[in-house]
């Protein structure tokens, strides 16, 4: 596939890893921020191919992971309610609430429906007009406007059975609440490239700046990962703390503005509970005033479980970059993707999802 | 989730678009990028194109691999 395969020419690889190794004089932690660059690295063997100074930590860039009991029990909840239709992306359906999941609201005889797209939920509000549609809204910046874009349509052809649970995350907060919270020491990040193609790079400088680390924004494949730990090798080889972006095809430093206005055009910042890490004020995004005829939690009355965490699953240590899945007690053996007990191994983006897959083989 | 992949638009209309992915053609919405013209690739995430690739830095991209690979050969 093009703009895909050339970027995995095998014969490009030694000579990317070569040059990582010359750099690669002093010891440094990276995280790769995204759950997507945690299953190319696990996938294609990257961390093998690393000099031993280097270390790759996973950080909370999964969205279905991230989300907290709390706010799935919700999605749960107006599951349940008559007359609704839950449209939801895939990967959350399996997900474990505090006692449920919603294919077990499904299963229970609540109206759950997978979507790719909220196009779809679109099409389903149109065809069902009896019916509320209520579309879960999961993701990052990346995510994010196209479920605004999907509330302004609705709002332009008047559909008014149309809802969105907006459980929306932004990157560059909670990137920030980490540091903070003085836990994670890392010499590098690897910024998340489709979240970037959205917000751009403007938004990282403040790592680079108040907190003197290297930013790399990077793609999915293996050679774009590759090149940009190469990238943040040489600048902590040279002391340097700057936002670099290698992954040019897809990203400028000004992000998508058209993206970016029509999401801030329907949504807020506002405070979010992440997984594991707690709430983190403005990582979050709710529908603004003009546009509260369309949000689910307020307009609908339901009632939602006492949160209860499964005892055991350490994906909040996880995602915060403490733990490598290996180190979780129930990983592979308790838990697997056939039967998994916490989110990080649901989502196909997940970490131990990532390492269950991919990691025996190499490591 | 923040999965996206790149698609050739076919042809265009409004802010629909027909895009193919490795032979398989699906419906993309242009919402988020309406400068994207036919023959453009975008990035496809969740049904909407989220960014107009630029070929020209893919090409970059791929020469500066090819320099790396040239200058790192082992004598
Ligand atoms: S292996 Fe399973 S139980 Fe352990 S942290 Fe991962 S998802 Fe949770």
């Amino acid at each position: 596939m093009k703009l895909v395969s050339e970027f995995r020419q095998s014969e490009l690889v030694p000579g990317l890893v070569s040059s990582i190794r010359h750099h690669a004089t002093r010891e440094a932690r990276i995280m790769e921020f995204c759950g997507g660059h945690t299953v190319a690295i696990m996938k294609f063997g990257l961390r093998q191919l690393l000099p031993p100074t280097l270390t790759l930590t996973s950080g909370p860039g999964c969205p279905v992971c991230v989300t907290d009991n709390a706010d799935l029990d919700k999605a749960i909840a107006l599951a349940g309610l008559p007359n609704v239709i839950v449209a939801s992306f895939g990967d959350m359906l399996r997900v474990p609430g505090s006692s449920s999941s919603l294919q077990e609201a499904k299963a229970a005889g609540g109206d759950v429906r997978i979507v790719y797209s909220t196009l779809d939920a679109l099409t389903l509000a149109r065809t069902n007009p009896e019916k509320s549609v209520i579309f879960i809204g999961i993701g990052f910046e990346t995510t994010a406007p196209t479920v605004a874009a999907s509330i302004l349509q609705a709002a332009r052809e008047g559909l008014n059975n149309y809802y969105v649970l907006s459980l929306h995350k932004l990157c560059p907060p909670v990137i920030k609440g980490l540091l903070d919270s003085g836990e994670i020491n890392l010499q590098g990040l690897i910024c998340p490239g489709h979240v970037s193609a959205i917000i751009g790079s403007r938004p990282w400088e403040f790592i680079a700046r108040d907190y003197g680390i290297p930013c790399v924004v990077s793609g999915f494949e293996p050679l774009d990962i590759l090149q940009s730990i190469e990238m943040l090798a040489q600048q902590v080889a040279r002391d340097e703390a700057r936002v670099e972006i290698a992954y040019r095809r897809g990203v400028n430093p000004e992000g998508n503005t058209i993206a970016i206005n029509i999401m801030e055009q329907v949504f807020a910042p506002a405070p979010a509970r992440w997984r594991g890490i707690g709430e983190v004020a403005s990582s979050g995004l709710r529908l603004r005033p003009e546009f509260e005829r369309f949000d689910a939690e307020l307009n609908f009355e339901f009632e939602t479980e006492v949160t209860v965490i499964r005892e055991g699953c350490i994906c909040g240590d996880i995602l915060r970059g403490m733990k490598s899945p290996t180190q979780c007690a129930l990983f592979s053996r308790v838990c697997t993707p056939i039967n998994p007990v916490g989110p990080c191994m649901v989502s196909s983006e997940g970490s131990c999802a990532a390492y269950y897959n991919y990691g025996e083989s190499h490591e | 989730m923040c999965l996206a992949i790149p698609a050739r638009i076919n042809t265009i209309e409004g802010t629909e678009a027909d895009v193919e992915i490795g032979g398989i053609i699906q419906k993309a919405s242009l919402m988020l990028t309406p400068g994207a013209r036919v023959g453009d690739y975008v990035l496809l995430h969740t049904g909407y194109a989220i960014s107009i690739v630029n070929e020209i830095e893919a090409e970059q991209t791929l020469a500066l691999f090819a320099e790396i690979a040239r200058l790192t050969e082992p004598e």
